[in-house]
């Protein structure tokens, strides 16, 4: 899950971590007042899970009350790229001479947490790290000590930050380790942490993403989680109250399946046979009926999607619950919204098959069958 | 011949008092795996399936001659319990429970260094040795014996792509589910090492999947030291990038890394036919041996 910049700040503040001062604002008038408390210039910036807010038009500077009155009415309720803004970030806007950028995350190669440092702030990073990624320090941590101050130290100075203020921004890094270890992160990121004139650090945009298989021992960011839902896609929403690993895409035919790799080579072949993938929907292991019945309910309402195709594998999944499952959610309509067809092979596929009512879905013995038969079910309603 | 696993392999259940636990217990039972134990914290003396239940891992290696374990302790437990595992010690570990947290992944994985134990997964369906053994979920009557090994991220996939090499008389020497989480045990170069070493195994079937760059990894290494051939197969072609595709580790990361394309790239270079449907794969296959 990934933690608004807000909430990121609210961690890393508390952590000890210097950030501006900031309130978080859903009106125009909220805004105006914030910023009458903390004094101009302030930033208002966009509060949704979007990368690249600043170039999209999701943060601007503001001067003076009218200015915040008109930035604030531009973002709030703006759509950048897909998510709606229904909260702003008001904040002092901080008057800098340079800009770093500190980061902690899972090195998946290496099998253990990476630091890095950079004396190139402000921009996309990732960009850095592909052009000269001799321009990122990075610091790998032993996980059974974590890390030490002197591996901090080395990266910062590897990094070629001013001597001046190498110190904090070793204890920033230190720091941000800290919270990343505490809180399970699988990213933790300051992207620029802002240096001023004398020499002052500030975080002025924070990142912190945090490992959902972590969530149960992390009540307090479990609880980040609910509170920043407001701008997710309601159909992604949806996925997460069944529990669903759901993905939106933007083609019409809807795939459900058993298991990632599986669901993954479902799409990937109604591509290769000439459609387009409306989602990937994984119904995990062991699905029982209900949960089969959920999954239809589900991509029935993309109205995006044209035709569906359900390919089931069953190793602990069995056939006849999906069957069963299938059948109970379309004996509900007076006519079958949208086409299904249906491929069973594993545990009792066979069962399975007789179970199914094949006046409601299309039965097909193979993947490669299955695929192609919805495809064409989903061109032929396109025409 | 085969890798990892054999009718010899003495097996110990962690977590064989939950219900995942028993059940697939009884199926690897069915299936002629030697299980000889269960470990469940607490539970010490009770009896499940026909096997002992120990307190400890250690205990049941000790009593039982245990060299491998299949854990299916739930994942706020699990890190723990591969910790167990590894200082029992046992040969092969193999953890299907899925959901364990990446950090304390990180530390078993720090460990698993130390170690000379092979572990599996997690977050994966095991492995199987068609008519000897399976140590995990996998539904046996798919597999046959034969002369193709089978690695695998991915679950489910691998059954579909087994489930077309058997159609065609093409059995397994041994097929091994690593696992979909970022951080795992045993990767595509240990066990493409292992399968090489296997004189039985005369093909490889390579199953690979968005996320990382373990595929391109194997692909070096297949190029370098490998002569035995391989087909390969990845999934997520069509992921977008930043999207999480169900495991936790299969993601293209926003810079680009990760994706379908480098990995169908770096392994054809390697000489590796890759098929873009699993009824290719098993084409592949015949055309090597």
């Amino acid at each position: 899950m990934r933690l608004h910049e807000y909430q990121a700040k609210e961690v890393f503040a508390d952590a000890g971590i210097p950030t501006p001062a900031a309130e978080l604002a859903a009106s125009v008038d909220d805004a105006v007042a914030a910023a009458e408390a903390i004094g101009y210039p302030v930033a208002v910036k966009a509060q949704v899970h979007v990368g690249g807010r600043g170039k999209a038009g999701g943060i601007e500077l503001a001067e003076s009350e009218s200015e915040v009155r008109e930035v604030a009415d531009d973002i709030l309720g703006m759509d950048l790229k897909g998510y709606t803004v229904e909260r702003v970030l008001v904040e002092e806007a901080v008057d800098f001479v340079n800009e770093l950028y500190v980061g902690v995350t899972m090195d998946r190669g290496e099998g253990k947490p990476v630091a890095m440092v950079s004396t190139r702030g402000g921009v996309n990073i990732e960009e850095v790290a592909e052009e000269d990624p001799e321009a990122i320090a990075r610091e790998h941590i032993d996980p059974a000590f974590g890390m030490h101050p002197y591996q901090a130290r080395r990266a910062v100075y590897e990094a070629g930050v001013d001597r001046d203020i190498a110190n904090s921004v070793a204890r920033v890094l230190q720091t941000l380790y800290q919270v990343w270890e505490d809180r399970d992160g699988s990213d933790a990121e300051i992207n620029p942490l802002m240096v001023t004139a004398d020499d002052e650090i500030v975080a002025a945009d924070a990142v912190l993403n945090v490992d959902d298989d972590a969530l149960f021992r992390q009540p307090e960011m479990a609880e980040y989680d609910e509170e920043g839902e407001f701008s997710e896609d309601e159909l992604e929403r949806k996925a997460d109250e069944y529990g669903f690993d759901y993905v939106r895409l933007s083609g019409n035919v809807g795939i459900i399946g058993n298991g990632a790799g599986l669901v993954m080579t479902t799409l990937d072949l109604v591509d290769y046979y000439g459609g387009e993938p409306a989602n990937f929907l994984d119904v995990g292991g062991g699905a029982k009926a209900e949960r089969i019945s959920n999954a239809l309910d589900m991509v029935f309402s993309d109205e995006n999607v044209d035709a569906v195709v359900f390919n089931i594998f069953g190793g602990i999944t069995r056939g006849d619950e999906v069957a069963r499952g299938i059948n109970e959610a379309l004996e509900q309509f007076d006519e079958i919204p949208k086409p299904v067809v249906v491929r069973l092979a594993g545990t009792n596929a066979e069962e399975g098959m007789e179970i199914l009512n094949a006046d409601l879905v299309t039965v097909e013995q193979t993947l490669e069958d299955a695929v192609q038969r919805a495809v064409g079910y989903a061109e032929e309603v396109d025409q | 011949m085969s890798v990892l696993v054999d009718e010899e392999t003495r097996v110990v259940v962690q977590g064989i008092t939950g219900g995942e636990g028993k059940f697939h217990t009884e199926q690897m039972m069915e299936y002629g795996t030697n299980v000889v134990a269960g470990a469940v914290p607490g539970k010490g003396g009770q009896e499940v399936a026909g096997v002992p239940v120990y307190d400890t891992v250690e205990q049941a290696a000790r009593e039982e001659d245990a060299d491998a374990s299949v854990v299916f302790v739930p994942p706020a437990f699990a890190g723990d319990a591969l910790f167990e595992a590894l200082d029992a010690p046992l040969d092969l570990v193999v953890a299907i429970t899925e959901g364990i947290p990446t950090q304390d992944m990180a530390r078993v994985n720090r460990q698993l260094r130390e170690t000379d134990t092979y572990l599996v997964g997690p977050n994966c369906p095991g492995l199987i040795t068609p008519g000897e053994a399976k140590l995990g979920i996998l539904p046996g009557n798919i597999f046959s014996s034969g002369n193709v090994g089978l690695v695998s991220r991915s679950g489910t996939l691998t059954y579909q792509v087994v489930d077309n090499l058997t159609k065609r008389d093409l059995g397994q020497t041994t097929a091994i589910g690593i696992g979909g989480d970022p951080i795992i045990g045993t990767g595509f170069v240990d066990a493409l090492e292992l399968f090489e070493a296997d004189p039985d195994t005369h093909a490889v079937v390579m199953c690979g999947e968005i996320g990382g760059e373990d595929e391109e990894e194997a692909a070096r290494y297949i190029a370098e030291y490998m002569d035995t051939p391989v087909a390969g197969f990845i999934a997520g072609r069509t992921a977008p990038p930043g999207k999480r595709m169900g495991h936790a580790g299969a993601i293209v990361s926003g810079s680009g890394t990760g994706t379908a394309e480098s990995k169908i790239k770096a392994l054809e270079n390697a000489g590796v036919p890759v098929g873009d449907t699993p009824e290719q794969v098993a084409d592949h296959v015949e055309d090597l041996l």
